[in-house]
């Protein structure tokens, strides 16, 4: 730690004094509001490997403005929330960091430990929808921008097997679940389910109730502020049931779905002759197939469909910047951050989408990525992931919690109202536990 | 196990000496070499021993608050704990019986064998591989799909030679005049008499699996006293209309259709064409109905569901097994090896028969051996962790689970509930100890 200190100290001491030099021998100008900010940031990152030389490639960005603040990124990798919360409680966090978890962002609010970034303020509306700014918003104060987001909210397809059951991707629930009828009296199963991985179904979940329910119960929910045993919470596993309640619907059946992993899952869609149609996940899901099939021509997305005449929502993963000190050099890189300019510089690489507006989505490297991007910038409503803010034992558990009991929900998707009362007392549970 | 060590170490009051100083320094020498010994066993053994088990007698949040047996009321009140508990006792009670059996006679029978030492190397190559890695080998093995799973890719081969399946194995009726299923077999409701046409829609068949040679679908033409029909794929991109035969849906060849009268036999059969057409030929008059027997439709053997929540601990068992077997082979042919052939060769002298020299003689001599393996095996199978983790999926390991998972997954796996997590490890510990402790005895002995 005094290591770290005193590491600190040495850069601050050669930056200072150059900073002098250029800020005399260059004279006033425009350049000169950025280059007198001088200092060095400490930023701790879950981004390893190629997402760190991305970020890197943003740090340069930053560095044209600002030549003379140093940004120290350090790639801690998924260990970031032991990490970070130790460093909490030792007094000494860095100066910033991107966390994954929106739950350790705001219980690091409750602690004090993070400094608002209320002065980015303007920079962020000018850039953000409210939905994305409230993300980062705890009691009413700016402490976090959500900077890379994954979008949630996709539904990818088998094009040959669409084309030969002459469907379309729809745009609405009902047209989605007539649709697949259409696919199933072609012979091939609508539906590829990875039933091995409770996730993939909280995330079907999550993503109806938010357009079912609306954002507000899903705030509510989210927190345990309403129970599931909710009339909303019923009526959003129905619509679940529409997916998963026929066997027939489903590649390899009920049973085989549940034995499914999500890797499985995806890949029996993107196999000729497909296994299936269709499969319901997030923008990763290119990325995990093992089969190899063309965008466009083998495979192809379409946003989850409308419910209801709900607007254009995203369920988003993200990753989000926090600042846990105050001084010129942090509040610049975080007004950077915010905005087009630093979203560009690792969107063109891939592997990124922003909720910022003012990005153009042709900087993005394909068609794939400029739809399911360019899908989280317009949408309406924006929500994170419900179950990864859940107390672990509810939320993140094999075979426990959420992931448990819609497992069971998949195996006896008739039995609404037990699954119901299982959800509120595993929940109760968790909350009151507060594991 | 490494209680065992220390009951070896010899004891110190052998070395007693007659005079006193040279007796300190002797001391202090046996202490010296001993410290190490100590010191690994204390940092690394006693130390988290202890630790362990005064946490699970705390709650959540390190040592802020006491909570009595709670943690250990929850571990035989809990379900997935007790089903953890239930499973390792059928462990317990399945594999180190089973596997010692199964050693020995694979190391009696490769005595016999002219490959014994192909046969050897073949049966302890699981032993090298890591649990983890076998995991996941049988994981894609235990595959339900009998296309995916090698497990259910034998059983259906087996399976096939008595039944196969049928050319039409996912169709459905298009209409709702078409009922049954693919186990009934499929009728049309529509009464029929001569001169009638009967058309039967089926959906859901892949554009791959329809019968080879098959042709756009015909509206067949009505001929006076005979009954003619068609079977096809009553789909096109879009849907169609259901029940009527358009341009771009294919006929199925090679069907067997069912004329049956009044009294529900079949008085006709008919196969259809290329185009799906087929004539029954002249009926005399009456009415009629027509069908496709069940056997059209009889589905591949859909395999078993290794991998469910029934047959995991079964399948785990299995792939265990199959690691252990040649571990419990080779220590039982080494016993064998030194056993003396004399023994042996009188019993056979005598008249006794190879059953009878094998129970009455090889077992009985080779009974020290067979313990340390079975011993061996309780141990090992009461900790057994790797393997079920990688094998069982997520949503099976709930049914899957073992005391050592069930401790893992408590302390680390997403709960992180250290107080309920020591209890269930102090719990395996002690499950252990009367094991060992018959180990440390038999050493003794053989000390």
């Amino acid at each position: 730690m005094r290591r770290q200190l005193l590491r600190r100290g040495a850069v601050l001491l050669v930056v200072v004094p150059l900073a002098v030099l250029a800020a005399s021998s260059t004279g006033s100008g425009a350049t000169r509001s950025t280059s007198a900010v001088s200092g060095s940031i400490s930023f701790d990152g879950v981004w390893t490997g190629a997402e760190a030389s991305a970020f890197g490639g943003v740090i340069k960005a930053y560095n044209k403005l600002y030549p003379k603040v140093k940004v120290n990124y350090k790639p801690v990798g998924d260990n970031l929330p032991t990490v970070v919360s130790t460093a909490v409680a030792g007094g000494n966090p860095p100066d910033m960091a991107d966390i994954a978890q929106p739950g350790l962002v705001a219980q690091f609010v409750k602690k004090g430990a993070l400094k608002p970034i209320t002065y980015s303020r303007k920079v962020l509306l000018a850039n953000f929808s409210p939905a994305w700014i409230a993300l980062g918003t705890f009691s009413h104060k700016i402490y976090g921008l959500v900077f890379k987001a994954s979008n949630k909210s996709t539904v990818w397809y088998n094009v040959p097997a669409f084309k030969a059951a002459g469907v379309k991707a729809p745009a609405t629930w009902t047209q989605f679940t007539k649709n697949a009828g259409t696919i199933k009296s072609s012979g091939v199963p609508p539906y590829s389910i990875g039933g091995a991985d409770g996730w993939t179904l909280t995330d079907l979940f999550e993503n109806i109730y938010l357009r079912q329910a609306g954002p507000a119960k899903y705030a509510l929910l989210t927190l345990h502020k309403i129970k599931w045993t909710d009339a909303s919470v019923t009526s959003a596993l129905n619509t679940m049931a529409q997916v998963i309640g026929d066997s027939a619907n489903m590649a390899g059946g009920t049973s085989g779905a549940v034995q499914t992993d999500f890797p499985t899952s995806v890949n029996n869609v993107w196999e000729s002759p497909p296994k299936a149609a269709i499969v319901l996940e997030g923008d990763f899901v290119p990325g995990v197939a093992t089969v190899k099939s063309k965008p466009g021509t083998g495979y192809a997305e379409f946003p989850f469909p409308s419910i209801n005449n709900s607007p254009a929502s995203v369920e988003i993963g993200g990753d989000t910047i926090v600042a846990f000190r105050d001084n010129p050099a942090i509040e610049s890189f975080v007004k950077f951050l915010g905005t087009p300019a630093a979203a560009a510089a690792w969107a063109a690489k891939g592997g990124f989408a922003t909720g910022n507006k003012h990005m153009s989505t042709s900087v993005y490297p394909d068609a794939t990525t400029r739809a399911t991007a360019g899908a989280i910038a317009k949408a309406k409503y924006v929500a994170f992931d419900m179950s990864d803010q859940q107390p672990a034992s509810f939320g993140a558990t094999v075979g426990q919690g959420e992931w448990g009991l819609f497992q069971d929900f998949l195996r006896n998707p008739k039995d609404v109202k037990s699954i119901q009362s299982k959800l509120e007392s595993a929940a109760a549970a968790a909350w009151k536990s507060g594991k | 196990m490494s209680a065992g060590n220390v009951a070896v170490e010899p004891p110190l009051e052998a070395a007693s000496p007659p005079e006193m100083g040279q007796g300190r320094s002797r001391y202090l020498t046996g202490t010296f070499f001993l410290l190490p010994a100590f010191i690994m066993l204390g940092v690394w053994i006693v130390y988290p021993t202890v630790y362990t088990i005064i946490r699970s007698f705390f709650g959540l949040n390190g040592f802020n608050k006491f909570v009595g047996i709670d943690n250990y009321k929850t571990l035989f009140t809990t379900p997935t704990l007790t089903t953890a508990i239930k499973n390792n006792l059928i462990w317990v009670a399945v594999v180190p019986a089973v596997v010692t059996a199964i050693g020995l006679v694979f190391a009696v029978l490769t005595e016999r064998v002219r490959w014994s030492v192909a046969f050897k190397t073949a049966v302890f190559l699981p032993m090298a591989i890591s649990a983890f890695a076998t995991g996941v080998t049988w994981r894609i093995m235990y595959v339900q799909d009998p296309n995916l799973g090698a497990v259910n890719a034998l059983g259906r081969a087996v399976v096939e030679v008595v039944k196969q399946p049928g050319s039409l194995t996912t169709a459905l009726p298009s209409t709702s005049t078409v009922t049954g299923s693919a186990s009934t077999g499929m009728t049309l409701q529509t009464p029929l008499k001569p001169g009638s046409v009967a058309l039967i829609g089926l959906t859901g068949i892949a554009t791959d699996e329809v019968p080879a040679g098959a042709v756009q679908a015909v509206d067949p033409k009505p001929e006076p006293g005979h009954i003619v029909g068609t079977v096809w794929r009553d789909f096109k991109p879009g849907g169609g209309v259901p029940g009527k035969v358009e341009q771009g849906e294919l006929g199925l060849p090679g069907v067997t259709v069912q004329l049956r009268n009044s009294d529900n036999h079949v008085v006709k059969t008919a196969a259809t064409g290329d185009n799906g057409v087929y004539d029954f030929g002249v009926v005399t008059p009456g009415t009629y109905k027509a069908g496709i027997s069940a056997g059209t439709f009889a589905k591949p053997w859909a395999g078993f569901a290794w991998l469910g929540t029934k047959l995991i601990t079964p399948a785990l068992i299995i792939a265990y097994m199959w690691i252990w077997a040649g571990f419990a082979m080779v220590v039982i042919a080494a016993g064998l090896s030194s056993m003396p052939r004399d023994v042996l060769e009188a019993a056979r002298t005598d008249g006794a028969s190879e059953w009878q020299v094998f129970r009455k003689v090889t077992v009985p001599l080779l009974a020290p051996v067979l313990s340390v393996v079975f011993i061996t095996m309780i141990i090992n199978v009461l900790k057994v962790f790797d393997l079920v983790i990688t094998l069982a999926p997520g949503s099976s390991q709930n049914a899957a689970s073992v005391i050592a998972l069930a401790m893992w997954r408590t302390s680390f796996g997403g709960i992180n509930d250290f107080g309920t997590g020591s209890a269930i490890a102090v719990f395996l510990f002690v499950l252990v100890v009367p094991v060992l402790l018959l180990n440390v005895k038999r050493f003794r002995r053989e000390v």
